[in-house]
This record gives C-alpha cells, structure tokens and sequence, in this order.
C-alpha cells in the first residue's frame, strides 16, 4: 500500500473528454485524466477496455478523434513519438520496443541526431548514476534478444529516464514479471515518483493496483467509469479497496443487460463426456508459453468456461484442440475416440469447431467476399464444390441465408469482408463454425471488442448452442462474461490449469482469486 | 619460360578480377544498405545502368572521369529518387516498382544512346591507373591490385567506411533499427521514412557509380544494357552478406574472378565454355543456402513499408 | 507483399480501407486502366517528342505494322504465345503471395529440353508424339530447377525473391553449357542444338503463319484464370498468398501448397521456351536469351493478376514489340522505347491506384 503523502501540484498531462474511434469499436470514450508528479496513477482495466489505445494517444502513435490534451496547462496536440518525448512523457510498452539485433547500449543511444558518434562512455557514465540511485541493473553490452522481458522492461525505463521524462507510462509491465520482479518494479516506481515524476502504471491485477497505486482510475469497454483519488487510497484496507474496484470493474447496475442470467442445471458426472483431455503439454516457442499436463472433460450441454490473464496458454490450448497445431504431447479424446494427431479438417468434420479470437489476423481473409468466408473451412467440399469446381449458385444461396440467419449487416454478399464492423466479421465467423453438424463449439474470447448489442447476441448464440446439447468451450479473459455463461470454469495459470470451479454463489470470488494466484 | 606466362596469365586475370568485382562491390554495398533499413530494393539494376548512362556522358563531354564518377552518381540518385518517393514516402510494392524501374531505364538509356552515340560509338580514353608505390612492384600482386584507378582504391575504403558507419555511428543504428524493428526506432523519435530514404539514396549513389565505372573505366564506353544484371547481382551479394560489408568485398571478388577467369581462359584458348565457371559463383551460394539456409539472414521488416500505428 | 494490388499497404486484406479493386464496377475497373495507359501513352509521346521525333507518327505506325498489317498481326499473334505461358505462370505464383522472378531461367531451361528431345525424338517417332513428349520433358525439367528454391521456401523460409533471381542467373548459364557441350549440333558452325525440321513443328493456324501454340497458350491461361478464380484449389493458393495465417487457422498444408505453386508456375514457364522452340525457333542457339519473363511480370500486375486482363496487356506488349520492331527498322525508333512505356504505364498505374486508395480511405 502506498504511504506516501501524495503531491498537490498542478497536473503534468490532462485530457478532457478524449475519444478515439476505430473501424468497429470505439476505443476511447469520452475519456478524462490527469497525470501528477509525485503520483503512481494506475489505470485498471480488462482487455479491451481501451487502456492500450490511451497510451498510443499520449505516447504520440495515434492521435484522438475528439477531446483535448493539456500538458502544463497548455492545450497541445502530440503529433508523434518524437513530440511525445519532447513533452516529457517516456513509455514502456506492452510489447518490447527494443530492436532485437541491437545491444543494451545501442538501443538506449536509438534517437540522437544520426550525424553524431553515439556517446557511449557518456552514456555509460549516466547509466551507471541512474541506476545506483534507482537500484536498476542494467547490462550495457547484453544483446536485446537475449534479455528476459523484465530486463528489456528495465532498459526501456532506463531509456525514458536518460531521455529525461517527466511522465513515465508503464504498459502491463508486471504481465511478464516473476513475483520478485514484480516487487523490484513496485520499489522502483515508489522511487521515482519520490523524485517528483509522474508514473502511469497500466495493469488489469487488482492486488498491484492496491499495492502500487496513489491513484486509481478503472476503465471498462473504453469509458472510464471511476477514479479512486489518494485520499481514500490511503490508510485503507485492502479488501475494502479491493471491492470497491471489484465493484466498478464487474459491478452490475439493475438496468445492466449484462445480468440477464441462464438457470444452470449441473451436467452430472455419469454422463459420457464429449471431449475429454488427458496430460495434454506443449513446450514453449519462442513467443508462446508451455502447456503442462491439462486434463477435463467437456459433456453434452455443458459449457465450460477457461479463465485466466491473455498469454497463459489458452490460444495454445485452443489450437491444440482444434488440430491447428498438433505438436503437443497427451490424449484427446473425442467421444472416446483418439483425434489428437487429425488434422483441422478431419476434427471438424467429427464436429469439432474453433473460433479464433484473432477474427482478421487469421479467422478471414480480409480481402475476400463475405460469401466465400463462410466456407474458408469446407475448401472443396460439396454442396460448395463439386469435382474442385466452385459452385457459385450453391455459394451464393448459402451464403444469402447466413447473413440473414446471423443477421450479418454487410452491404452484399460480395463485399470484402474486412471492410465490415468487427460484430459483423464475427457473425460471419460464427455462421461458420456452427454449420451442419457442429458438436462442441471452443470459442476464444467470442466478445472480445464488440459492442454491447452484438456482445449480446453472440452470448446468447453461444447459450443456444449448448441448449441444443452440444458441447462448448469459452475461453475468456473477462470474468463476468464466463460467470454469465459457463457451468464450470477452468482457470489457466503459466500454461497449466489451476483450478476448476463449480457455478455457484461463490464462484467469482474463488475464480478472481485463482487468477490472481491464489488458492481459490 | 612456362613460369614467366603463368606469371603474367595470373597477373592479368586477377587484374580483371578487380575490374570487374567493382561495379558488383559499389552495387553490393548500396544495396546492403537499403535492404539494412528495410527496403528490398529491386529497382538498383535501373539505378545502375542510368549512372553508367549519365556517367559516360559526363565524362565525355566534360573530359573529365571524376565528373562523369559525379555525373554518374547524380544519375543512379535520380532512379533512387523516384523509388523513395513512390516506395518508401507512399508506401507502393517495392518489387513491380523496382522492376518497373529497372525495365525503363534501361529502355530509356538504350534509346538515348541511339540517338546519340550509334553512329559516332565514342569512346574515352584509358582511365589513368594510379600506382601504389612500392606495393605495385610486388611480382604478380603488384600489377593486379595496386595499380588502378584510383576509384578502384576508394570503392575498397568504403568497405572500411561502411563497416565503420554501421558499428560505430548513430545513423548506423538507426538504419539497423529501421529494418529490424521500425517500431522501436519510431517511438525514440527517430523519422523511419526518412531513414529509409537516405539508405535508398545512398544506394542510388553507389549504384550509379557502379554503373559509371563499368562504362567509362571497364569497357571506356556505353553500351545498351551495359550492366547485364550487375544490379540483380548486387541483391544477392548484399542478401548473402548478413548485413557485413567485408562479406560483400569477399562476395564481389569471387564473382569478378569467375568473370575475369572467363575472358582468361578465352584469351588463354583453354576450351571450357565461360558458362561453366560463370556457374560456379551461383552453384556455391546455392549450396550453402541448402546447407545454413535459415530465415534469420534477413532484416525482419524488409519489403515491408512502414505506417505508423497500423492495426 | 501479399496484396494483389500495386499499393503494398500491410491494411490490405486484413483490414478496412479501400476494398480490393477487382471488386469495384467492371467501368471503374476499366477506367483505372484504360486512364493511366493513355497517361502513359501521352508521357512516353512526350519524349519522342523530346527525341525530336513525330508520337502521332510514331504511335501510328506501330498500330500499323504490329496490328493492321496481315504479317504484322501474324507475328503479334504468335509472339503472344510464349509470353502468355509465362503470364500464366507468374499468375499463380503472385496470386500466392510468391515472387517467381526466376521465370527467365525456367524459360530457358524448358526451351533447351524442348529442342535437345524433339529432333532425336522425332527420328523415331510421329510428329504430334514428338512435340508431346518435348513439351513434357520441358515442363518436367522446368519444375525440377525450382525444385530447390521451393524446398527452401516452404521448409526454411528462404526468401524465394534471392533464391529464383539467382537460379535464373544459373538457369543461363546452364543452358548455354548444355547448348555448348552435350547438345550441339555437330552439323554446323554456330553453337546451337539440332533443329527440328520446319514441317515437325507446331501446326500454323489455317493458312497464316500464327503458331497453334497460341491456341495452347490461350488454353492454358484461361485454364489458369479458372484454376484459380473458381476451383477449390486455386482458393487455396489465394488464400496462402492473401493471408498465410488464415490458411493456417483452416488447416490448409501451407508448404505443400507452396511447393505445388513453384512446381505450376515454373512448368508453365518451361512450356512457354518448348513453345518458343516448338513453334518459331526450331532450335535453341548459344547466349539466346530474350528476357521474356522479366518483361512480363509488368503485365501481370497491370492486369492485377487477372487471366483475361493479362490476355489484353500481353497483347498490347506484343502488337507495341512487333511494332517497335519495325519502326525501329524504318523510323529509327529502337524498340526499347516499348520498354520505357511499360514501364511509364505500370508507374502511372500505381500511382493512380495509390491515390485512388487514399481517397477511399479518407471517404471511409
């Protein structure tokens, strides 16, 4: 908990009513902050909830549609990185921005006037001061590929402060962090800030918002709907503040449409399950974390819901089970029968569908008509094809009844379909795995980005579907969205399962603790 | 006596080795650069044949080698130019335009030098070599590689410059970052199209060069199509390097030996055809790449035009 | 590089933006295209005009000779058949997301297979037998030279750009030594192979002097056109070259297909050099390399991949060479002015569609 007496100084950075709008979502709503010195402000929120677009528009990378940013008072556009630094305002992404190929050093030197001799004894001299002050390791002459994410969070910080930033934003640094350099961050940022900086710490772990955090604001579907100032941050107890946030995070109004709920019947343990998945590990890529030993059984009618923080395994998981990768070790079983070595085609055949929460990257083809993604997966198959020859006529008509089935709002069957909103492209998406013959349905963050009516329909898409008694999986990062739709819900933890839990009274309670590692 | 012509055989042909290993170095080396920052630039067989186009005209009509180097040079720039613009500033397919470039300059050089010079077929006169002293009375190494002209002695130190310009300088991190991760270079402040666009123009420059040499110091006139693929070469030089300058050096001498063994041998009467030693330069590259092949030899972002905070 | 328009904007195809243009209203279509060729043709008149010499003139007669004189059309006609292969060739690749630019070597190499077994071939056999056989020993030997660069493309990730460039590098000079060394004519003085005898060759269209391998060579793209705009197949290579991951994602075998496109487009290419033996040339002679395949890529992209598209502009090229030809002959015109129009033509045309694109954008 921080103790420290926050500052009353005049705020660095302010916006006003920032909104930013892209193709299909609106990222930022109506948005207003202000950034102190002398402040750790945490900005909390789950995935999607638009914290990432809000620090593209204050490092420089994109700019807002509506609103004003005032730094020290004075209205400014930030119109790139450089503008950015030049303003004070450092940042450390999400996703490493060192070049790999590069040393510590030659990293750090990355923006001096290209016509200059990189300084680097100066540099080394001020690396040195500033990390003896700050208690910072850093290896000059340590290759960027070769650094854990920690380290290269730690060269990255130590950029902003050579640059001189007032303002330093920390985006989801702690997501790659062990414990201790969890803790090692949390000192660092109290030093800082006791410098007089102002420090944006991003997270969506509730217990480093309480422990880090000066100030809080919880962002959710891009609106900021609370601010905890310092003044009721301090001397509290932790739950206390912990349900106060709970409840603007997950916080359910009366009018919510959200908490429209399903009446459970708990599928019995006798009956045969559909998928059931034994000892199933995977080792770790170069950018993906290992699986080890998940085992559970999916029944008829049950939906089974997988929760955990984005990067623990459960696209692995997915992809595994839907035969889009087949490198894993272990049994799955599909109706008993053994189907971990089938191909994609094969699985769906049984039944077996997958949609991938990465709709545009790799659920459609962008630049092909609506009509033919409907079909990307029965690639020659007949009515479509017939002796590898396309039939349109059969294409076409199919496709016109999906888009009214799934009331796909597209301005005709030929259109591109990444020209469409993102609800749209995943109606299409979802009229596709659920064709002829599906059986247990893995839907990977099936709401992630959409608006509240299409977030709507897809749930209730996916409620029909285990109505129907087939089999579904929904892998989620939003809590509230499995506590509306699943039976049981699976929590994934560094690429294993960490717990199963029941519906029940108790279940959010012991799935937030699951998945902020602790013992449900 | 057989001592005394093997002498000279050698002697001649590791002179032609030079010669002819220098228009494939400066395009080498040009190319490395863009490809370093993240640019695949197809278009430097254009850039090379208009320099050696406006590098023969400057030197003819002004008398002067160094301003036809000069001249040659501003003409490989002016290819370059228009691949900046059209490639790195809008961002359009680096390869149709590249081969669309490559297409018309060397329609556009073929048809101005009907116009100009298929009647009178100029020539200039024999670039003047410049001797290194001492060095250039060595037996055999002397003659063959310390006395040319002295841009043959400054296309070897850029190696040194190159070498120097992408360990030891700011702008050599930077082009670096910009093929590698335009990302990160972009949020230090530094302008990624404006990076790319001086790797680009450099590469103008010393394809041009390239170019210029051929005509005025390798064949001491222009000729349609005179490059012949030097640039197409230069590509897979600057590929095959991994971003190292020595490499490209190595690179161009190999194949301006094979090409020089060639005319060697023809002289020599040996009845090989040149084709098969021409061959061997190629059946080496491509055995190694079966045997390293590996995708890591190449900037990540290379071929890819850079938008800030695409989605 | 995977999008199928000029403008290589990574929003291409996985985003919004301006939707693809084959989409568009066939008049727009042919409006962006038809537009910048005459932009071009004026650009490219300016600098005859700049050389001193009359466009309307020039234009004119190269109408004239390439397209209204019988023999001028015949010879347009037949050049038409190789570089249509090769069109063909390049279209599955490029529709693939893969840069062919080896296409020259796999041309030479299938040219010199062609005329190494069609005249020791035809000794023993019936003509049409003989041509068949040639035709796929050439295309065999085609496929086999990119056997390598599609192995390391598919398995390694080796760039296929650097491994096809220098294969056709290799591929010509390894044509010439097979010339030189193992299939020279002893017969004559020149270093050429043995030549198939004029009444052996690809049967003439009724009483022209057009080679049927036009007939072939307009078969076969348009069959390449329907192989990939309408059968299962070809919707597998498109959607490897428009979005690798997505053809992951629906369990498509990404290398295997990758391997079958180098092994389509470059036996399309070797069929275009049998053509050019088998129909025109009869023989293959030492250091022949016409640089067909280079040439063409332009048109490929002009007509943005499109079989039908590509049969207009393949035209164009040749009534504009055959053309050039003879003006170069009669009006001192040297036929490389056709080469600077290309390229005048492709550089107006992605600009068009660069700005074309950028208006979308900024109306969506």
């Amino acid at each position: 908990m921080a103790g420290e007496v926050p500052s009353t100084d005049q705020p660095i950075v302010t916006l006003t009513g920032v909104t930013k709008r892209f193709p299909g979502i609106v990222a930022n709503e109506a948005i207003d902050l202000s950034l102190r010195p002398g402040e750790v402000h945490v900005l909390l929120g789950e995935n999607g909830a638009g914290k990432s677009t809000l620090i593209g528009l204050l490092s420089g990378l994109q700019q807002p549609d509506e609103g004003e940013i005032r730094i020290d008072g004075k209205r400014c556009t930030i119109g790139s990185p450089r503008e950015a630094l030049g303003y004070g305002i450092g940042t450390v992404f999400q996703h490493a921005m060192l070049v790999p190929t590069l040393t510590v050093a030659e990293n750090l030197l990355l923006g001096a006037p290209w016509w200059q001799r990189p300084h680097k004894d100066q540099l080394a001299e001020r690396v040195a001061e500033l990390a003896s002050r700050l208690g910072m390791r850093v290896d000059l002459d340590a290759r960027a590929h070769d650094l854990s994410l920690g380290e290269q969070q730690m060269v990255e910080i130590m950029r902003a402060l050579l640059r001189g930033s007032r303002v330093l934003i920390l985006d989801e640094s702690t997501s790659m962090l062990t414990p201790s350099g969890i803790e090692e961050l949390g000192g660092l940022m109290r030093r800082l800030v006791e410098s007089g900086m102002s420090v944006v710490f991003i997270t969506h772990k509730l217990r480093e918002a309480t422990a880090f955090g000066d100030r809080i604001s919880v962002l959710k579907l891009g609106r900021k709907v609370g601010e905890i100032p310092p003044e009721h941050v301090q001397g509290r107890d932790e739950d206390s503040l912990i349900a106060e946030i709970v409840e603007m995070m997950f916080g359910i109004r009366s009018d919510d449409p959200e908490a429209e709920r399903r009446v459970r019947s708990l599928i019995s343990d006798e009956i045969e399950p559909l998928l059931s998945v034994r000892g199933l590990s995977l080792a770790a890529g170069t950018n993906t974390p290992a699986l080890s030993d998940i085992s559970f059984d999916v029944r008829p009618g049950e939906v089974f819901g997988i929760a955990g923080i984005d990067g623990n395994g459960q696209k692995q998981l997915a992809e595994l089970l839907s035969g889009q990768r087949r490198d894993g070790t272990g049994a799955i079983l599909f109706e008993g029968q053994a189907i971990e070595t089938m191909p994609v085609f094969r699985r769906r055949k049984l039944g077996l569908r997958y949609l991938t929460d990465d709709r545009l990257g790799e659920g459609t083809v962008g630049s092909f008509p609506v009509a033919i993604n409907f079909f990307l997966k029965q690639i020659g198959e007949p009515p479509f094809w017939k002796g590898a020859i396309e039939q349109t006529k059969a294409i076409e008509g199919h496709a016109d009844r999906l888009i009214d089935d799934y009331d796909v709002r597209t301005p005709s069957r030929h259109t591109a379909i990444g020209q469409l909103s993102g609800g749209n492209v995943q109606k299409v998406v979802l009229a596709r795995e659920l064709a002829e013959g599906a059986r247990l349905v893995i839907y990977n963050k099936p709401t992630y980005g959409l608006d509240l009516a299409n977030t709507l329909t897809i749930r209730e898409r996916i409620l029909e579907i285990a109505r129907q008694g087939k089999g579904v999986i929904v892998i989620s990062t939003d809590l509230e969205e499995l506590l509306s739709l699943a039976d049981r819900i699976a929590v994934m933890e560094s690429g294993r399962i960490a717990g199963i839990v029941d519906y029940g009274e108790e279940a959010r309670t012991e799935v937030g603790r699951l998945m902020i590692g602790l013992d449900a | 006596m057989g001592d005394l012509v093997s002498t000279v055989f050698l002697g001649a042909l590791l002179f032609g080795a030079v010669t002819a290993a220098v228009p494939l170095l400066l395009a080498g080396l040009g190319e490395q650069m863009s490809e370093k920052s993240g640019v695949l630039n197809i278009g430097i067989e254009g850039m090379m044949i208009f320099g050696a186009y406006t590098g023969f005209l400057g030197a003819y009509l002004s008398n002067s080698m160094w301003f036809g180097f000069l001249a040659g040079m501003a003409g490989g720039m002016v290819v370059s130019l228009i691949m900046v613009i059209l490639c790195v500033r809008f961002g359009l397919n680096q390869i149709v335009i590249g081969i669309g470039l490559t297409l018309g300059f060397e329609g556009l050089t073929a048809l101005l030098h009907h116009f100009q010079f298929s009647r009178t077929y100029p020539r200039l006169p024999a670039a003047e070599p410049v001797s290194i002293p001492v060095l250039s009375d060595l037996p055999v190494i002397g003659p063959a590689f310390f006395n040319h002209h002295l841009i043959v002695y400054i296309a070897v130190a850029l190696v040194a410059v190159m070498a120097f310009v992408y360990r030891r300088t700011q702008l050599g991190l930077n082009l670096q970052a910009a093929g590698d991760k335009p990302a990160a270079l972009d949020v230090t402040g530094v302008d990624v199209v404006a990076t790319r666009a001086f790797a680009v123009m450099v590469t103008g420059a010393l394809a041009g060069l390239g170019g210029a040499y051929l005509a005025n110091v390798g064949a001491g006139l222009f000729v349609p199509f005179i490059t012949n693929g030097s640039g197409f070469l230069g590509i897979v030089l600057a590929m095959l390097s991994r971003g190292h300058p020595l490499w490209v050096l190595i690179g161009a001498f190999v194949f301006g030996l094979c090409l020089a063994l060639t005319t060697a041998l023809q002289v020599a009467g040996v009845n090989i055809p040149t084709d098969v030693i021409q061959m061997i330069p190629f059946l080496a590259v491509m055995v190694m790449l079966v045997a390293f092949g590996r995708r890591s030899s190449l900037p990540a972002a290379l071929g890819l035009p850079y938008e800030r905070g695409a989605r | 590089m995977t999008s199928e328009s000029l403008s290589a904007d990574p929003e291409t195809g996985t985003s919004t933006g301006g939707g693809p243009s084959w989409l568009g209203p066939l008049a727009k279509r042919l409006a962006m295209t038809i537009g910048p060729v005459v932009v071009a043709l004026a650009l490219a008149g300016l600098l005859l005009l700049a050389l001193g010499i009359d466009p309307l003139r020039y234009y004119t007669y190269v109408v004239e000779r390439g397209l209204l004189s019988p023999t001028g059309v015949q010879q347009t006609l037949t050049r038409m058949a190789p570089l249509l292969l090769l069109a063909a060739g390049l279209i599955v690749a490029f529709r693939a997301g893969i840069w062919n630019l080896g296409g020259d070597g796999q041309f030479l190499l299938g040219a010199v297979a062609a005329a190494a077994t069609a005249p020791v071939v035809i000794t023993v056999l019936p003509a049409w037998a003989t041509l068949l056989i040639a035709f796929v020993v050439a295309t065999l030997v085609a496929m086999l030279w990119s056997l390598v660069p599609a192995l390391l493309k598919a398995y390694q990730g080796v760039n296929e750009i650097i491994t096809t460039l220098m294969m056709t590098f290799l591929g010509a000079s390894f044509a010439n030594v097979l010339v030189k060394l193992i299939f020279l004519d002893p017969a004559t003085t020149v270093p050429q192979t043995r030549t198939l005898p004029v009444a052996d060759r690809l049967p003439r269209l009724f009483d022209t002097t057009i080679s049927g391998g036009l007939v072939l060579a307009l078969i076969a793209i348009v069959a390449v056109h329907v192989m990939m705009m309408r059968t299962s197949f070809g919707l597998k290579l498109r959607i490897v070259g428009a979005n690798p991951r997505a053809a992951v994602h629906a369990g498509l075998d990404v290398p295997l297909l990758t391997v079958a496109v180098f092994a389509i487009s470059a036996g399309l290419c070797g069929m275009a050099g049998a053509l050019e033996v088998l129909g025109v040339q009869g023989n293959v002679r030492a250091d022949w390399n016409p640089g067909y395949a280079l040439t063409v890529i332009p048109m490929v992209f002009l007509a943005r991949f499109n079989g039908f598209a590509a049969i207009g502009f393949v035209f164009l090229l040749s009534v504009l060479s055959i053309g050039g030809e003879s003006a170069a002959r009669r009006m001192g015109v040297p036929n490389d002015f056709t080469l600077v129009l290309v390229a005048i033509v492709l550089i107006v045309l992605a600009i068009a569609e660069f700005i074309d694109h950028r208006h979308k954008k900024a109306k969506g």
